[in-house]
């Protein structure tokens, strides 16, 4: 009982909060593009890239608000990229997500060795500490004591859900995923939703590399991301490509990967965890991730056009 | 076949520009890379001289550059079947890492027996645990209707954790335990190393004293094999034909999900062989820093370029896995040279992928255009239609082409 009570400490649920948020930012942005039919590979490189644009700005200025809005700049611009590939050059999605990621880990990698070259952190965003809310035990410190891109990600996600439930625009993102060619001759255009959404898609995957590198870790390393884009992307399809079910998909991971910590913080004290290697509970959250995608293959949700070119009259 | 000039005349300039959007995508890719380093402020000119001589400026360069394409063209074999397949592998990274997991245990238990036993056993034993590892995510895909790409990213990740666990455990150096923190096994005995390779005799002999190796050989005789294999046997036939359209297969009377399970199972194999002869040719031992990329060096994600960039074909992966060899080698060489660092090199395959995989649009017309505007056809020209209309499909085929 002991050992549950410290395995299962506010502060372990604090830092599943926490460290669901790059998550949420990249699936929920994926989330609309994969419902308007195109699936971006590519998070995770774009998440990289702007990772790093926001962290070199606030290094250089020290204004984080400059930060965001780079991320976010840096993102749609990849985003653009994407469509361009996917949309108007109607390339497979799966190979050129896995181009674009490429080009992401090294021109990231390329830019902070030659701009930076030592990791050193940042002054990022720090705690806010919501009046009266934190003082609450136990549920203060888990959901008030945050930094702000973190309620800004759990902001997002009923804001995602009404857009894309009760929204024109929703409908018009759902139409075309489902049946492109009834979009098409309704009038609504294909290639303009997609473009939007996978637009959308890249800005908050660029926010999801901000919110790491400016405001949870502080600071920026190669491979800094280590796969959070390819994860967040199972995440859609584990949510069923609804955005409260991909927030809880990731606070899921996020809670296994805390835990994860917890548990090799806790090996020094607790005897029974020192057989369980290490590696194991790295491990551990990627195997659930597999087997999640398992269920969630069971499901019917799938986008009807997802990964498939539009082509007007094909 | 009797063919007139004309129609021959037609089919050659026709193979010419099934290779234009590689070269265009080159073209591209290094014209983008230019800009970046012009950005940087470096000269691109000077950086490609750098890199081209980093490469293959000398002998021994220019064997390092082959010693770098080998896993590169391992691979870049699996992954070539895999596409073909239908199925986008991008697990070459976890599968290349238990196959070299398994190679390495039974080098290791088989301690001295005689080269002609220890080398196959264990080059057997990486193929099939690579295999096998390949064939999680096939299997899934095939029966649970699982994102192969999404499980292969998520089965690299446990690949490496696995490493990491046995080369701390059980498979590290009895000498290194408790003396160092690298994860390491013991080094391999004598006749278990592939042999070194020298063409010729004696002094003269090319690439003597270099770290070239036979399994660069190796790999270049299996690139032909699976080339054989994939377009004169009925059961490459049928992995082809799967890759094309699942559902005519079907109706062909073929078993898709079997089919994808072994397609999968291949690809994993001579991603499995890459980790193999990686150690048994190269290193000697199997040793990580623990990073994802510690040991394969990312050959498994390169792997997946030099396929894309050789057309799906293993005949094509072989320049295509010495052309990346090269540029991997040559960063090198433009880092030490100009201070660019070598991660351009992974951004430069990025855009490689990104433009051989968007120039597809145009192949995909061509073919189309061929079909509507039809010059007197030989058979054999008609069966390529066929095959460049139903690639259409939502599978890696398309990315394929015509080879």
């Amino acid at each position: 009982m002991e050992i549950l009570t410290q395995v299962l400490s506010a502060s372990v649920f604090a830092s599943m909060i926490r460290l669901a948020t790059p998550y949420i930012f990249a699936a929920i942005g994926e989330t609309f593009g994969q419902r308007s039919g195109v699936l971006n590979l590519g998070v995770d490189g774009i998440m990289l890239l702007g990772a790093f644009a926001s962290y070199y700005v606030v290094l250089g200025t020290e204004n984080l608000l400059l930060g965001v809005i780079t991320g976010l700049a840096i993102g749609a611009i990849m985003g653009l990229i994407m469509a361009f590939i996917s949309v108007t050059l109607q390339a497979e999605q799966g190979i050129s997500g896995i181009g674009l990621y490429l080009f992401g880990l090294g021109f990231s990698e390329l830019l902070f060795q030659r701009l930076v070259g030592t990791p050193q952190s940042v002054n990022g965003f720090q705690l806010i500490q919501i009046p009266f809310l934190s003082d609450i035990p136990y549920i203060g410190e888990v959901f008030f004591n945050h930094n702000l891109l973190v309620y800004v990600a759990f902001a997002c996600v009923p804001i995602a859900a009404f857009v894309l439930n009760r929204t024109t625009f929703g409908l018009s993102i759902r139409a075309v995923g489902q049946n492109p060619e009834a979009a098409d001759a309704m009038g609504v255009s294909v290639s303009r939703i997609r473009y939007t959404t996978v637009i959308i898609g890249g800005m908050f995957a660029g926010l999801a590399g901000t919110s790491l590198s400016i405001a949870l870790l502080k600071v920026f390393q190669q491979n800094l991301t280590n796969g959070i884009g390819f994860i967040a992307v199972a995440l859609v399809y584990f949510g069923g490509w609804r955005p409260y079910g991909v927030m809880a998909g990731a606070l899921l991971f996020s809670f296994v990967n805390a835990l994860q910590l917890q548990i090799q913080v806790l090996e020094n004290q607790i005897v029974a965890f020192q057989r369980i290697p290490s590696e194991f509970a790295i491990m551990a959250p990627y195997v659930i991730t597999i087997i999640a995608l398992v269920f969630a293959s069971r499901r019917r949700e799938q986008p009807t056009a997802l990964t498939k070119p539009y082509e007007r009259g094909g | 076949m009797g063919t007139n000039p004309q129609t021959r005349q037609h089919k050659l300039l026709d193979r010419l520009l099934d290779f234009g959007p590689f070269v265009i995508a080159l073209a591209l890719a290094l014209l983008v890379a230019s800009i970046m380093l012009l950005a940087l402020r470096a000269n691109p000119i000077t950086a490609y001289a750098a890199m081209w001589d980093g490469a293959f400026g000398s002998e021994n360069k220019f064997a390092e550059t082959l010693v770098k394409a080998t896993p590169i063209l391992f691979v870049a074999i699996g992954i070539t079947i895999a596409f073909r397949g239908g199925i986008i592998n991008i697990g070459g990274e976890g599968q290349m890492i238990s196959g070299a997991l398994a190679g390495t245990a039974a080098a290791l238990a088989l301690g001295n027996t005689p080269a002609v036993v220890v080398i196959p056993a264990s080059l057997l034993a990486g193929f099939i645990v690579g295999g096998l590892f390949g064939a999680i995510a096939g299997f899934l895909k095939a029966y649970f209707d699982v994102n192969e790409i999404l499980s292969t990213i998520m089965l690299n990740q446990v690949a490496v954790q696995m490493m990491n666990f046995l080369l701390n455990g059980v498979m590290l150096d009895p000498e290194a335990a408790g003396f160092n923190n690298i994860p390491k096994t013991a080094r391999i005995a004598e006749a278990a190393q592939i042999p070194r390779l020298a063409l010729g005799v004696g002094e003269a002999a090319l690439f003597d004293r270099t770290r070239l190796h036979y399994g660069f050989i190796l790999a270049i005789v299996l690139a032909i094999v699976v080339y054989i294999f994939l377009w004169r046997t009925p059961l490459g036939y049928r992995i082809r034909a799967v890759g094309l359209n699942q559902r005519a297969s079907r109706y062909a009377g073929i078993n898709v999900k079997r089919q994808m399970v072994l397609s999968m199972f291949l690809a994993g194999g001579f991603a499995g062989l890459a980790g193999v002869v990686q150690v048994l040719g190269l290193q000697y031992r199997l040793q990580t820093d623990g990073s994802p990329a510690g040991f394969t060096g990312s050959a498994g994600f390169n792997g997946i370029v030099a396929a894309l960039f050789g057309g799906l074909n293993p005949i094509g992966a072989i320049p295509a896995s010495i052309f990346f060899g090269g540029l991997l080698i040559g960063a090198q060489g433009m880092q030490r040279v100009i201070g660019i660092p070598a991660a351009m090199v992974t951004a430069i395959n990025g855009l490689i992928v990104v433009f051989v995989v968007s120039s597809q649009l145009w192949t995909r017309q061509r073919a189309k255009r061929r079909l509507s505007a039809p010059p007197p056809p030989s058979p054999q020209v008609q069966e390529e239609k066929a095959e460049s209309d139903t690639g259409r499909s939502t599978t890696g085929q398309s990315v394929a082409g015509e080879v």
